[in-house]
């Protein structure tokens, strides 16, 4: 069920370059994490001061029975109690705002990172594991913010400041309580070691648990007329077991740790009571002193055992930063829009586009050819079809055009110029594609056919609909052009989404058109409707035509025949005819499909695939 | 129960550490022996060792339940959703339950878990603490409990509005994962268009929103946990004051004082915790309700409660005046349906795009349920028939097959529950992918992407194929599954189908004459209503809409011919 990298990483928690990076993106906001620092010190400091005014009230009031003292020292105490109240509130909101706006960078860089990856990439990956990275990884991330980072600091500077407090207090009765701290370490260490590997199986899990659940929930009603739904639901359950089994395991160190971390407590809680109650008895301390290291130490122990819990979540958020970094360094399609400059213009259409293809080989596996040797050039302006049998290389093609994929040998040259050195984005507003499946997004059938382009016209919009003959499915529609298109266009029949596709592609005016088994599923009479707009559509263009049907390519110029990655021949129709080979095999398929073949099922005809 | 019994004696015990602690004080202050002491620090000791045994129980067995819980819960919304119609899924966004299976889910857990636990362990603290402060001073313990009033209202001031504005949180998120989702759903879409800049202009609109949602949340989630903190203090500050002049006046000992401290400052930390508690409790009654909301939709298409078994063997399909509306729309998809299948007969139907053609099917296996009395299996309403007895009756090839990333000879299986090596590639052979397959790396092993991706369209409709050959159910279902295909590849498939559809009860859709000529009947539909009916040859005499659509098919070979 996983694809072909596991979700397994090796970090470490406290990983420098890693820390590094993070503290990149908190670069803006420098001002405020120096603030909450500040914030976060005196809050801290305020803390230390309430057991030392309990002391106080202890040694200095209601042992002398100074009833003012008693008096001044609630009252400071009571300025303490407000004081930390507002710096606690500031603090948190700083941290939380930092950890927020540090959020939305993260985010934005990543889903701007996602629009630049090469196509290939997504075919390694499942958007269910893409989709955690931006939405579940960063919030993981988050958590760091909200409770760690920020607690993190106030803790490990109220460890050193309750060291300090006691040392002003006792030195002795400082070491003796602290004779304890090589347990405290050797405990820490035991859990940590354990807790991170089974931090590492929950992460890769989960990872499997998600692309599961999500591609059920894309194939759901396949899994349910193939009746698959039983054995789904024991994998997800096996999944999700798996799942448990991991948690369950880390909350079993925690039962062990926090306790243990409590005995280790009681030690010094017994030690002060032993050995500082014998100081009291000698008149080495006052009472006083020995009550405020007893509330020192119950302090000193929770922002440990806090700690330990935050390194959890330290850890998963270092473990989430560590992945999300490797997606941003996943080597971007240099060619594609970096965002900073503004968008190219798409300039006056011009009279169509050369096209090159100089031997040129592609494999989507290595070594697996997909096109081999292939070269074939298109002149400004001339319609080209592409025919062959399934899988001889067509829609491949028309994808390296559009630099979905690099080829690995040879070069592609549009207008004379190797395509890695065009501006994609320049390039690719200059054509208009229209793709094997039809992919609509949620929103409108208008925002589906203008994609939001604002330099795009109602009026354009309206007439690119009504050209491929979409007006009159669309004016039934409640709404007409404003009417609301459901994710994956799922009320939509396969020619309805079709049609809106062409006007999609008919909209933008292209310079080149490529047309990918565009009319394969339109009946018969839609299809005479768009033949009649595609005539239009492809006069003064360079297109490049994918089709199945022999009759869509009435209209081209020449004609290109690919058979297994290689192009076979080429010319124009009659001159192919003439020729008698691959072209005229497929021709003679489709004239018997139509007339012949059921009346008198003639000899089987040589399949090309096969031949 | 059991964990709720440990956290209250975990806490029983720890609760006697002040009550030491007291008596140490006082004897110190009286004057004591280094033996006693001793004696006071092992006691101490040992019930911090025996709460500690009582506190490893509590996560083992409060925690450990809360992840049953969590299991049984994502295990119980998986297997709803498994029973939930496509019209259902049609409404939502993949995204967003994606959301709830995760987030949500997780919200929950930590409510039931670490929540329960807490809350527990405050009531606990709190009882028992109170208990302890009222044995020693009354007075004292009335005058330090003073602020608690404070922290009911406070609760129930800041509950309702954190509640609120954390499901607001939540529906941003669904929206942000919806918004990623279907932009790498539609990668190839967006980067042809070059519509990558609108796209993260609206991813930007709404991370920003998220960003402000999850402030708002903030400012007032924020100000609870140190509100608790400063009622706790206040407290404290009053058992300083006051319980200082007590002990001056000599109603309390120096170490009933100490020891009210100390129970204090253990009553701090459950206030806050509180805070906390109450926190969860409000996300993850948020995300209960979530979830809640998909469990609690009844599936609209499901089995009777008295199913009637379907028969064996081949099958008769009727159509009985069947008039269908779209779930929501305003006029009828299909209009007076009538026709049947006789066992092993086939039926096509032609028709423009939108004409209704893949209703018809879709109705069948109930995808969309029709009105009763209108669609019949073996004479028997389909409404009536257990539903996955009906679907199993029933090979349906899509026109837009969905593949699951698992090898080819896996997603050919898909459908049934045990394959042979030998079926698959005799199917495989059948639907024209044999070939293709061995060409691949690694033959009928090779995975196939999340959507199919490195597989062509022609070559996932015939996967569809073989898939729905592999089943051998009495019922065929044929939706424009050769539209991917070229010319010469269709030829060869229907032909080898040919002698499938013979054993089976066929239902064809399709766009092309020379697809559907040898059906028994063909059907013309046009805006849902059947135009004509009536085998190829009749079709062709009576010179109507199939006749015009077969002579400008005709027509168009004829001109390539020349």
């Amino acid at each position: 069920m996983n694809g072909p990298e596991l979700d397994e990483d090796q970090s470490r928690p406290y990983d420098h370059q890693l820390m590094r990076r993070l503290a990149r993106y908190l670069r803006p906001y420098r001002g405020e994490v120096v603030l909450a620092g500040v914030v976060t010190l005196a809050e801290a400091a305020i803390q230390l001061c309430f057991p030392f005014l309990v002391m106080q009230a202890i040694d200095l009031g209601i042992r002398h029975r100074d009833i003012q003292m008693l008096d001044r020292i609630a009252v400071t105490y009571l300025a303490a109690l407000v004081a930390a109240f507002g710096l606690g509130y500031l603090q948190s909101q700083i941290m939380q705002r930092v950890g927020q706006g540090l959020m939305r960078d993260l985010r934005a860089d990543l889903f701007t990172h996602l629009q630049r990856l090469p196509v290939a990439y997504f075919d390694k990956n499942p958007i269910g594991r893409v989709m955690t990275r931006v939405t579940h990884d960063v919030d993981q991330l988050n958590e760091m913010f909200t409770a760690g980072i920020d607690a993190l600091f106030g803790d490990l500077f109220m460890l050193i400041g309750i060291v300090f407090a006691m040392s002003q207090l006792d030195v002795e009765l400082l070491a003796v309580t602290f004779s304890v701290l090589p347990l405290i370490f050797i405990v820490t260490m035991m859990f940590r070691s354990r807790v991170r590997s089974a931090f590492r199986d929950i992460r890769a899990r989960l990872a499997r648990l998600n692309v599961f659940l999500n591609e059920n929930l894309m194939g759901m009603s396949t899994v349910q007329v193939l009746g698959r739904e039983p054995r789904n639901f024991a994998q997800f359950a096996a999944l999700n077991g798996d799942h448990r089994d991991s948690h369950l395991r880390v909350n079993h160190y925690h039962a062990i740790f926090f306790p243990l971390l409590e005995w280790v407590s009681a030690i010094a809680l017994s030690l002060i009571v032993w050995y500082g109650g014998r100081q009291v008895m000698w008149q080495g301390i006052t009472l006083g002193i020995l009550v405020a290291f007893i509330q020192y130490t119950q302090r000193f122990f929770r922002p440990i055992s806090d700690l330990s819990e935050k390194y959890g979540i330290l850890q998963q958020a270092m473990a989430a930063a560590e992945r999300l970094f490797a997606l941003l360094d996943t080597p971007v399609d240099q060619a594609s829009p970096n965002f900073r400059e503004p968008a190219p213009e798409r300039g006056a259409r011009g009279n169509g586009m050369r096209i090159e293809f100089d031997g040129v080989w592609f494999a989507y596996h290595e070594q697996h050819w997909v096109l081999e040797d292939v070269s074939f050039s298109v002149e400004p302006g001339e319609k080209v079809a592409l025919v062959g049998a399934t899988g001889s290389g067509k829609t491949t093609l028309t994808s390296l055009l559009m630099r979905f994929y690099e080829p690995q040998r040879g070069v592609i040259r549009v207008d004379g110029r190797p395509l890695a050195e065009w501006d994609i984005e320049a390039l690719r507003r200059r054509m208009g594609l229209v793709l094997q499946d039809v992919f609509l997004f949620s929103g409108t059938v208008a925002s589906n056919v203008g994609l939001e382009d604002p330099s795009l016209s109602r009026a354009q919009l309206e007439s690119a609909t009504r050209e491929v003959h979409a007006d009159s499915f669309v004016a039934k529609l409640a709404g007409g052009l404003e009417a609301p298109v459901l994710e994956g266009g799922a009320t939509f029949s396969a020619g309805e989404k079709q049609l809106l596709s062409f006007a999609r592609a008919l909209v933008r005016d292209p310079d080149l058109l490529i047309l990918d088994e565009a009319t394969s599923s339109v009946d018969t009479h839609t299809e005479r409707l768009i033949q009649d707009a595609l005539r239009r559509l492809m006069a003064g263009r360079t297109s490049l035509v994918i089709a199945h049907r022999l009759s869509t390519i009435q209209d081209v110029d020449r004609i290109l025949v690919m058979h297994r990655g290689r192009l076979r021949e080429s010319g124009p129709h009659a001159e192919l005819i003439a020729q008698q080979g691959l072209y005229w095999r497929l021709h003679q398929l489709q004239v018997l499909g139509g007339q012949v073949s059921r009346a008198a099922h003639p000899a089987p005809p040589a399949d090309p695939a096969t031949a | 129960m059991w964990g709720v019994a440990c956290v209250a004696a975990s806490n029983l015990v720890a609760l006697a550490q002040p009550q030491v602690l007291r008596m140490a004080v006082d004897d110190l202050y009286r004057g004591v022996t280094a033996e006693k002491l001793g004696r006071y620090a092992l006691i101490l000791f040992g019930i911090a060792v025996v709460a500690g045994i009582f506190r490893y129980a509590m996560r083992q067995t409060l925690i450990a339940i809360s992840r049953h819980l969590e299991y049984d819960l994502r295990n119980e919304l998986f297997a709803h959703l498994q029973r939930l119609p496509l019209p259902w899924f049609q409404r939502r966004r993949t995204g967003e339950m994606m959301s709830i299976a995760t987030n949500d889910m997780s919200a929950v857990r930590m409510m039931l878990g670490p929540g329960v636990m807490y809350t527990v362990n405050t009531l606990t603290v709190g009882v028992v603490s109170i208990a302890f402060m009222f044995a020693i001073s009354p007075r004292l313990t009335f005058w330090s409990l003073l602020p608690l009033p404070l922290v009911s209202i406070s609760v129930w001031f800041f509950g309702d509005r954190i509640h609120r504005r954390f499901e607001q949180v939540q529906a941003r998120f669904a929206m942000l994962s919806a918004l990623v989702q279907e932009n790498l759903a539609g990668l190839r879409v967006v980067r042809a268009f070059a519509h990558e800049r609108r796209e993260r202009e609206r991813f930007q609109e709404l991370n920003e929103e998220y960003r402000d949602r999850n402030l708002e949340l903030i400012r007032t989630s924020g100000l609870f946990q140190p509100a608790l903190a400063l009622f706790a203090g206040i407290g404290a500050l009053i058992v300083l004051w006051v319980g200082g002049r007590e002990v001056m006046l000599g109603r309390i000992t120096l170490g009933q004082f100490v020891a009210f401290t100390v129970y204090l400052a253990m009553l701090n930390w459950p206030m806050v915790a509180l805070g906390w508690v109450i926190n969860l409790f409000q996300r993850g009654s948020a995300s209960y309700r979530r979830i809640t909301e998909i469990l609690d939709t009844p599936p609209s298409i499901a089995s009777p409660e008295t199913p009637t078994a379907p028969g064996e063997g081949a099958c008769e399909i009727e159509f009985r005046g069947l008039t269908f509306t779209y779930p929501g729309a305003a006029a009828p998809s299909l209009r007076d349906i009538r026709f049947s299948v006789p066992p092993g007969g086939t039926v096509a139907l032609v028709g423009r795009t939108g004409s209704g053609k893949s209703t018809v099917l879709a109705l069948l296996p109930r995808l969309f349920d029709p009105p009763p009395g209108t669609v019949f299996l073996d004479g028997v309403d389909v409404r009536d028939l257990e539903l996955s007895a009906l679907r199993a009756r029933m090979a349906i090839v899509p026109q837009d097959p969905f593949l699951f990333s698992a090898t080819v000879q896996e997603n050919i299986a898909y459908g049934v529950p045990e394959e042979s090596a030998d079926e698959v590639s005799r199917v495989a052979g059948i639907a024209h992918l044999d070939a293709d397959i061995r060409a691949f790396p690694d033959g009928y092993t090779t995975r196939v992407g999340e959507r199919g991706i490195t597989l062509s369209g022609g070559q996932r409709q015939r996967t569809a194929i073989a898939r729905a050959l592999l089943r051998a159910a009495p019922v065929l279902l044929l939706d424009d599954c050769l539209s991917s295909v070229d010319t010469a590849t269709e030829e060869s498939i229907l032909r080898g189908l040919a002698g499938e559809m013979r054993r089976r009860t066929t239902l064809i859709v399709a766009h092309r004459v020379s697809t559907v000529r040898d059906a028994d009947e063909i059907l013309v539909l046009e805006e849902g209503s059947i135009i004509e009916r009536g085998s190829h040859d009749e079709l062709l005499v009576r010179g109507g809409a199939y006749a015009a659509l077969a002579r400008a098919q005709q027509l168009e070979e004829e001109i390539e011919a020349t």
